[in-house]
């Protein structure tokens, strides 16, 4: 066994009880937490596919940036002293069949791609993490180029959202 | 090697020229005193009606833009007849909602000037749909076009309505971007691409990949949830009735036109392998959409969600256009006939949606059908203008829902979708019921309808019902436009 | 690729470990009688009155939506960065509209008053 695959797999250990933690937990707050630490574990899996720039976003924008956010969210409700609310009666069923489907079809994807492409799927060779955010870079600045310049005007819109629905005028009465 | 170069910024001109206009306006807003928004709003007809010009002037042209280097097929963009005449129609749409959305927005109190700015940009998030070619662009559109709807539904605040609204139609609507992304990793996975002609190609290679199948299913489903259709429609009609009247009235007709845009874009130029499996999938949701939106219509007392159930309705009328795209001896014809409808429904519904908003008074009152009794005494030109608007939505003549219909109908039976023609006589003649209700309330009923003399709202209602009557004595020019416009398609 | 990371991933194991050792140690020796006022709030002697979490005030909510927005700007300047002598001015260009757009967006944050904290 290569030293990586004994690293996936005590990582997805981890990931898979963190996940489960969260769904467990009672108090949101160590939900919360748990999902951070399922975020970690995923960017090590992206760092061991070769994808260093991807393993770099998600902890800086999921573990930190949008935790931040959820974080904030459960304190602002106070969700975390709130009973169990109600739940459907086939609300368990009904999720053990849909996560089933899902998983079938994930194995399914994996094992419907042809060997041939196999090539294409493979993000890259490159020999280290320089290099390999260097790939992509080129790629993002030159055939990727519109998705990102669009990209920085989603994010604008984003931003006169969130001020529109939330900040006040000076002087206005809600 | 420079990435970009010129063809590529002409290729999108005019949504550039709407993107920087709508950067500039948001600025130059804020230095605009709170007693003339006006200003704001010409600002923003005026960069829309340029932006018209622009696209006007792209008529004929064909071309590629941001080509990936050395690929010169693989295209994140393009620039055909069918991208300028949609692009062309968004932009009336957005001319039309910005008439429609001044006095309203100074009446109800809820007058911010970022209300034509996200207008602006969800118009460039559109026009950028009818130009994708790749599949991130076509996300990345979808995102740009509907962030600022979901703002604009509950842009008045003070209203729980509204604010129910904007956060329904968030919630499905960010639900629906997740089938879309997750069918468009899908396809990424079958084919290696996303970049549709690509697509196009290494699907109609290979035996056909059920992986391919679901990613394009998945894509039909979060497309289905923007353009309302049954059995994705549970949404609508409570964020139509909460939003903002103009705002419903600007995403009936734009968020349908992007969406079948994308449909077009997505489904014509990269699996018209897969219609086999698609177009029974399709004439089922086109089916529904007609039967469930006319039968849930006629129980509505109240005005906007009965308008809300027509668009579902009429949504499943023009996704009748789409059901025959794998044939490429039927569907330039019909999916001419599609974009004729498409016109035909924009001009009567922002006319009908007008009206609306002409009697909406302070605290959604005013928007009941009984409210509108005694019309016809006390404002006879609305009434008569509502009447046309009414008779288009049935498809009576000499409307241009009649024609649009009439069209739609001639292309479908000629596919052989008889039945699908027949469901759809049907329920058209199922809806003159409550349509033709709100007639009878304005000549029938007395009652004391109340009503202020904006200008430009009276004049796009009367320029509304003026094109809906006038163009149906004259639609073979537009009819021939819609049809040169997607010959190249197939 | 992984064995770059290798310091980090000895810096979080050592971490881990340390402090587990100070807890541990403190734990192991340190005299424990609990009485009732040990075991409350500290609250400079006062008596604790209602419940220990606060809500936090909705107005953090835009510093943190601002946040996320800019975080997700920054995290594009990474690559950009690395392949910058490459593009030559082309990238720079290509860069400085990205920031232009959103910088919009700060400069109408800011003149809302978005970034105050009333």
């Amino acid at each position: 066994m290569s030293p990586e695959l004994i690293l996936f797999l005590v990582l997805s250990l981890v990931a898979i009880a963190a996940a489960i933690g969260m769904l467990i937990s009672p108090n949101p707050v160590y939900s919360a937490l748990f999902l951070v630490i399922n975020f970690s574990t995923v960017a090590v899996f992206y760092l061991i596919l070769g994808a260093p720039f991807i393993a770099m976003a998600q902890i800086t924008i999921y573990a930190g940036a949008i935790m931040v956010l959820f974080l904030f969210v459960i304190m602002l409700l106070g969700a975390e002293k709130l009973a169990p609310g109600k739940v459907l009666p086939y609300q368990k069923p009904l999720a053990i069949g849909l996560a089933i489907v899902l998983m079938v079809e994930s194995v399914y994807a994996v094992l419907a791609r042809n060997p041939s492409d196999a090539e294409i799927i493979v993000p890259t060779e490159a020999a280290n993490s320089i290099d390999a955010m260097r790939d992509l870079g080129i790629m993002l600045f030159s055939d990727y180029l519109l998705p990102f310049e669009v990209t920085s005007i989603l994010l604008l819109v984003a931003m006169i959202g969130a001020i529109v629905l939330t900040k006040r005028a000076k002087g206005e009465q809600e | 090697m420079p990435p970009i170069n010129f063809n590529d910024i002409e290729v999108l001109l005019p949504l550039i020229i709407l993107v920087i206009w709508a950067c500039l306006l948001l600025l130059v807003d804020l230095f605009i005193p709170k007693k003339h928004k006006w200003l704001t709003a010409l600002l923003a007809a005026f960069g829309l009606a340029l932006t018209l010009g622009f696209t006007l002037s792209q008529l004929g042209s064909e071309s590629n833009g941001f080509c990936a280097t050395g690929k010169p097929s693989i295209c994140m963009v393009v620039l055909d007849g069918f991208s300028v005449l949609v692009n062309a129609l968004l932009l009336l749409t957005g001319l039309l909602g910005v008439a429609l959305a001044y006095g309203y927005l100074k009446r109800m109190g809820i007058e911010r000037g970022e209300y034509y700015t996200l207008m602006l940009f969800s118009i460039s998030g559109m026009m950028l749909m009818a130009q994708a070619s790749d599949l991130i662009i076509v996300f990345l559109a979808l995102e740009l076009l509907s962030l600022p709807l979901y703002v604009l539904s509950a842009f008045a605040r003070s209203n729980s309505d509204s604010q129910e609204a904007g956060l329904k139609y968030f919630l499905l609507g960010a639900f629906s971007s997740g089938f879309i992304l997750y069918g468009i990793a899908l396809v990424y996975g079958a084919t290696g691409s996303t970049s549709l002609s690509q697509i196009f190609e290494i699907a109609s290679v290979g035996t056909s990949s059920l992986l391919l199948t679901i990613g394009a299913a998945l894509i039909l489903v979060g497309l289905g949830f923007k353009v309302a259709a049954v059995p994705f429609h549970m949404w609508t009609p409570d964020v139509y009735q909460g939003a903002p009247t103009p705002v419903t009235a600007f995403m009936t007709a734009g968020a349908k036109i992007a969406g079948f845009a994308a449909l077009l874009r997505v489904f014509g130029s990269a699996f018209p392998n897969l219609s086999e499996d698609i177009t029974p999938i399709l004439w089922a949701l086109s089916a529904a959409t007609m039967i469930v939106g006319n039968l849930l219509a006629i129980a509505q007392t109240n005005i906007k969600r009965m308008l809300a159930y027509s668009s579902i309705a009429h949504t499943g009328y023009i996704l009748m256009a789409f059901v025959p795209y794998g044939n490429p001896e039927v569907a330039p014809v019909s999916i001419a006939a599609g974009l004729f409808y498409l016109f035909a429904y924009t001009i009567t519904n922002f006319g009908a949606w007008g009206v609306v908003i002409a009697l909406e008074q302070k605290e959604s009152k005013g928007l009941q059908i009984s409210d509108y009794a005694g019309l016809r005494r006390k404002y006879p030109v609305l009434a008569g203008a509502m009447t046309v608007f009414m008779f288009s939505l049935i498809g009576f003549p000499p409307t241009l829902g009649m024609v649009g219909k009439f069209y739609l109908f001639r292309a479908v039976l000629s596919g052989g979708y008889t039945g699908l023609a027949i469901i759809g006589v049907v329920t058209s003649l199922v809806s003159a019921f409550y349509y033709l209700r709100v007639v009878v309330n304005m000549y029938m009923f007395a009652g004391e309808p109340k009503t202020d003399n904006e200008f430009w709202l009276r004049f796009t209602i009367a320029g509304a019902a003026l094109v809906t009557v006038v163009f149906s004595l004259v639609p073979q020019g537009l009819f021939a436009w819609a049809s040169r416009a997607v010959l190249k398609l197939f | 690729m992984l064995l770059e990371y290798l310091a980090i991933a000895v810096l979080i194991v050592l971490a881990t470990v340390v402090a587990l050792i100070a807890i541990g140690l403190g734990g192991l020796f340190g005299p424990k009688k609990k009485t009732v006022n040990k075991s409350m709030p500290y609250e400079s002697g006062m008596m604790p009155i209602g419940p220990g979490t606060r809500r936090m005030p909705v107005r953090y909510y835009l510093i943190g939506v601002l946040f996320i927005l800019f975080d997700i700007e920054v995290v594009f300047f990474l690559p950009w960065a690395i392949v910058f002598r490459q593009l030559g001015w082309f990238g720079l260009i290509e860069m400085v509209v990205f920031v232009a757009i959103l910088l919009v967006g700060y400069v109408y944050a800011w003149k809302k008053g978005a970034l105050e904290w009333e």
